[in-house]
């Protein structure tokens, strides 16, 4: 169906066509009572409720705050899945017999969603920053083991010789060979990671959290107030690009240094 | 210090009743500071042969030992130049030089006064601080060559070094290698499967037959060399020109010849 390829001007320009008509037809929806304006508030007024809980607080907290509180979470979250996952997945991707002992562990781990993780987080680090935590690091863990593992594993044989032959130590090896040569893979994991571990962070806020986005928008639902439902759900897709914008931005970064990319 | 000696050495790839029989009853001895070539077939194992002596392979049967001890592993008294120079793309040619260094623990000031030497061996002063990417094959293969070097090896072991370079490069490389050699002389086990430079670069030339690989023939270019002093020439156009050379030459070629695809 394409004949020729789209100018970038018109790209933009049938993006907001699309963007145009759905918020019509929203609009429409609701102006025209077919939808009581209660369950679905027109695109004004959740942008009046987005401005109006930037200082007014819902829940306990203005929206800034609550987004302040779930991404303090996710940090902690994330980092954590890096720092335990990238060096374990180098590891096992070094020593075979660690590999042969953890592998069968983390492919029956692999299928338990972060969400199904809620209750167990519940019990056992409650609702403050632990159990969201814990089930970030559920969502966040896997993508950070499994890339730093396939790139330990698949660097090029001819380096690893060379290293050998220059008597290079293990922890050497592991630090300057490995962990460099995989650098490509691993951010590409952290990228998963990270929209895994956004995604997993709002999931567990519905549930065990008292305070973050999440937490507010299950108040919210409490209250019967669609707009500020509909707001939360705005302010995660945001953050939740602006997080891989930024991740895109650092990757193409460091590609480009090590000179893989132009 | 630096001999290097084939003991009935065999290797066969993968179970021993379905494997290929790579090389079969290799006996020779190089000696201290004699540079051997090997020249042979496609697939007749010789690299298999240099791999063995650097430690990433283990013989089936027999052994290989270097200076008297038996081979066990790899590690820096047995450097290797590869053929698709294995340097390492994040470390600047510096810092690639370095890490063999770092790894015998020898104290910085050392380490940079062992670099610069090789650095200025290889005519590398200026691109200390260069990623390889940014540099030819021909300067990323210099570099390899001086990281080998800077671990002062009793032996060094070249697997079709310029096989990856263009012709002209390459024969700037060979150049650079004799020079090389005469200045700072080692046991060198070099593979490679072009005749005129086996002919030009080695003491003594090991022709392999095809596989199962065994030593056909060796042959001694030590005393040709010596006898018409192919050393008064700086370029190989010229040695290449000498009636003793092309004599050695054919006489490798014929050997290789006999060995067709269906005569084993």
């Amino acid at each position: 169906m394409m004949d020729r390829p789209l100018r970038l001007r018109e790209t933009i320009a049938w993006g907001f066509a699309g963007l145009g008509c759905f918020l019509g037809i929203w609009t429409l929806l609701t102006v025209s009572g077919l939808v009581p304006r209660q369950f679905l508030p027109t695109p004004l007024d959740v942008v009046a409720r987005i401005v109006q809980l930037l200082t007014t607080p819902f829940a306990g907290a203005t929206l800034p705050q609550h987004l302040a509180s779930s991404f303090e979470r996710y940090i902690v979250g994330v980092s954590l899945a890096a720092l335990v996952g990238i060096p374990l997945g180098l590891l096992m991707g070094w020593f075979r017999l660690l590999d042969d002992i953890l592998a069968p562990i983390f492919e029956a781990l692999r299928f338990i969603a972060p969400i199904a993780w809620v209750p167990f987080a519940a019990l056992w680090f409650g609702t403050g920053i632990g159990g969201p935590v814990m089930i970030i690091f559920a969502g966040a863990f896997p993508p950070c083991l499994i890339n730093a593992y396939r790139g330990a594993r698949f660097v090029d044989p001819r380096l690893i010789e060379a290293s050998r032959m220059l008597g290079t130590s293990h922890v050497r090896t592991i630090a300057e060979i490995l962990l460099p040569a995989s650098v490509p893979s691993i951010v590409a994991g952290l990228r998963v990671a990270a929209g895994l571990g956004w995604q997993s962070l709002v999931g567990a806020e519905l549930i065990v959290a008292a305070a973050g986005v999440g937490f507010m928008m299950v108040q919210a639902q409490a209250n019967v107030s669609t707009p500020t439902v509909m707001a939360g759900m705005i302010a995660i897709g945001a953050a939740g690009m602006l997080i891989d914008v930024l991740l895109r931005q650092g990757e193409a970064l460091i590609l480009r240094r090590r000179g893989i990319s132009a | 210090m630096g001999s290097i000696r084939f003991d009935n050495v065999s290797k066969i790839f993968g179970r021993n009743s379905a494997g290929i029989k790579a090389i079969d009853d290799i006996n020779l001895e190089i000696a201290e500071r004699e540079f051997v070539a090997i020249v042979g077939p496609s697939g007749c194992g010789k690299t298999t042969c240099l791999r063995i002596v650097a430690g990433f392979e283990q013989p089936t049967s027999g052994t290989v030992s270097v200076s008297g001890k038996q081979v066990q592993g790899p590690g820096p008294e047995r450097a290797v130049v590869f053929q698709h120079f294995a340097l390492f793309p994040w470390k600047t040619v510096r810092q690639n030089l370095d890490l063999g260094l770092r790894n015998k623990n020898l104290p910085k000031s050392q380490r940079d006064e062992l670099i610069a030497s090789a650095l200025r061996l290889m005519n590398l002063e200026s691109h200390a601080d260069a990623f390889p990417h940014q540099l030819s094959g021909g300067m990323q293969q210099r570099v390899a060559i001086a990281r080998a070097y800077v671990l002062d090896p009793e032996v060094l072991l070249m697997d079709e070094p310029f096989g990856a370079l263009d012709a002209q490069t390459r024969v700037a490389m060979q150049e650079e290698l004799v020079r090389l050699t005469r200045v700072n002389p080692r046991t060198v086990l070099f593979i490679t499967h072009s005749v005129e430079e086996a002919v030009y670069l080695a003491d003594r030339v090991v022709i392999m037959t095809r596989r199962p690989g065994r030593i056909k023939e060796v042959l001694d270019i030590k005393s040709a060399r010596n006898a018409e002093n192919w050393n008064r020439f700086q370029k190989i156009e010229d040695v290449m020109d000498q009636e003793s050379f092309i004599h050695l030459r054919t006489h490798v070629w014929r050997s290789l010849r006999e060995e067709k695809p269906d005569n084993t």
